[in-house]
């Protein structure tokens, strides 16, 4: 799978942003964070309806030998969660940008957007933390 | 901040993949393909392991045996020769300086093997107790080891050399063992809970036996990184010091009560402590814990009955094997009891585990 995907947005902590309509957005780690993680056995995500603030941790992924936080890349409402994480993580390695998806955030504040990183950034990005 | 050190083996790694990680002061691989593949390979197949970093310290002299007597736990009395024993040195409290293993190579001739992170502290203890005829000589520099795990280790290695090593049973060695032209000290042990060897050679020596021991196994052997060696071992209940093992942890607490010989004829350090503990049972135990509720638990995590901490947790992961949430963790022994509900502090949050047998792994 290409590292990037051009009609992604991307924050500094390695979570891709698909912008739905003007108020939701998919959320989800990208190809590099998975790959860096390595298997994904655990993962906890936040539920329906609570409330995220940008930059702040949301959840927790874990690899064999790992823990990290999923941190949110927008403030907002919960609307939607992949449940289907929660038995098969490992589709977060397996298909980081679809079936890996993990919420779906109803926006606090549009603006935030306009801080995340265009796919070209984000690759230029990526490869210096390598 | 100084330069990572690397192994002799290091310049093959990227062709196989390898993500390195900082391991001690070490540039190491901590997988070529994936954990659970690796993992997967040495519980089905064969894994090969880089494990040069390891330390080897050379004793030698009429005063050999006398001097390993005093300073490890076990008997050192009972090596014949071609054999290795493993041990563990103690300060006199009975906490752990490191876990070894010892090789007897001749009369008054040993090789101790010993973890890269203690092999300085480790050798300035040996020096510090050294008396008599006999000499110290720390060679971990000229040496390198290859781990071959798993199954098929045997099949695989031995298509390289005409040493028959099915005589070679478990905790035994050969040496001076010719592996596709290179002279190597060949040893039926390992840190997986697999039949395998451990393999010594010359540093120069290692990438060539590393590429021949791939070419031979082929499809049957996968190169293997610290993260498996890690689950591996941690499965078949084998500590790693640091984790199960440390300044503050004695082997009687870690359930390593077969390597301590508390009624050894000669006096050894920490014979008192760790006599009491054997004795009158230490106030901790190291146990198997299996998550009943979702959650993983990880190094020095909490461990609760109600609201009294009871001790933390040592190491845990979803075993690759089992594909559970499980652990090893240092707890107060009157909650030791298999079945025993726990819970374990995961995020801040209260998550319930129970007590269980190990190792959670033990080949058929």
């Amino acid at each position: 799978m290409s590292q990037v995907q051009a009609e992604l947005k991307y924050s500094k902590e390695h979570e891709w942003v698909e912008v739905l309509d003007n108020e939701r957005v998919r959320v989800g780690i990208t190809q590099f964070a998975q790959e860096q993680l390595g298997d994904i056995v655990f993962i906890e995500l936040p539920e329906q309806g609570a409330t995220v603030k940008v930059n702040e941790s949301m959840g927790t992924v874990e690899s064999v030998k790992a823990v990290s936080d999923i941190y949110s890349p927008v403030s907002g409402e919960i609307v939607e969660v992949n449940g289907e994480l929660e038995e098969a993580p490992e589709a977060i390695n397996g298909d980081a940008y679809g079936a890996g998806w993990m919420v779906v955030i109803k926006l606090a504040d549009a603006a935030e957007l306009d801080e995340l990183m265009t796919a070209e950034q984000y690759e230029a990005f990526s490869k210096e933390e390598e | 901040m100084s330069a990572l050190k690397q192994t002799p083996v290091y310049s093959l790694y990227k062709e196989h993949g390898a993500k390195t990680i900082d391991f001690g002061g070490w540039d190491l691989p901590v997988q070529f393909s994936s954990i659970q593949k690796e993992h997967e390979a040495v519980r089905t197949k064969a894994g090969l392991f880089d494990v040069s970093h390891m330390g080897e310290i050379e004793v030698k002299g009429p005063d050999a045996l006398a001097f390993l007597q005093k300073i490890a736990t076990n008997d050192a009395s009972k090596l014949v020769e071609g054999q290795a024993q493993y041990s563990v040195m103690c300060y006199p409290d009975g906490g752990t300086i490191d876990d070894l293993l010892i090789y007897k190579l001749g009369d008054e001739h040993y090789l101790l093997v010993v973890n890269a992170a203690n092999i300085e502290k480790d050798y300035d203890w040996m020096q510090k107790h050294a008396e008599g005829n006999m000499v110290l000589r720390n060679i971990s520099e000229e040496t390198a080891q290859l781990a071959v795990q798993g199954p098929l280790a045997e099949t695989v290695l031995q298509k390289l050399t005409d040493t028959n090593l099915s005589e070679i049973r478990f905790f035994h060695f050969k040496q001076n063992v010719i592996l596709s032209g290179i002279s190597a000290l060949v040893s039926r042990t390992g840190y997986t809970g697999e039949d395998g060897f451990e393999i010594y050679m010359q540093a120069q020596d290692a990438p060539a036996l590393w590429n021949s021991i791939l070419e031979a196994g082929g499809e049957d052997v996968l190169p293997c990184g610290l993260g498996a060696r890690d689950t591996l071992r941690f499965e078949a209940r084998l500590p790693l010091y640091g984790q199960e093992l440390s300044r503050n942890i004695s082997p009687i607490e870690a359930g390593l009560g077969f390597a301590v010989k508390v009624d050894k004829p000669v006096p050894f350090i920490g014979q008192d402590a760790l006599k009491e503990q054997k004795e009158n049972g230490a106030p901790r135990k190291l146990v198997g814990i299996e998550m009943m509720e979702r959650g993983i638990p990880r190094t020095h995590y909490a461990v609760y009955v109600g609201e009294e901490k009871i001790g933390e947790v040592t190491t845990g992961t979803q075993s690759p094997t089992l594909k559970k949430s499980v652990g090893l963790a240092l707890i107060k022994r009157e909650y030791s009891e298999p079945g025993t509900e726990i819970e374990v502090e995961i995020r801040g949050k209260h998550v319930k585990a129970k007590v269980v047998r190990t190792p959670f792994y033990k080949r058929s």
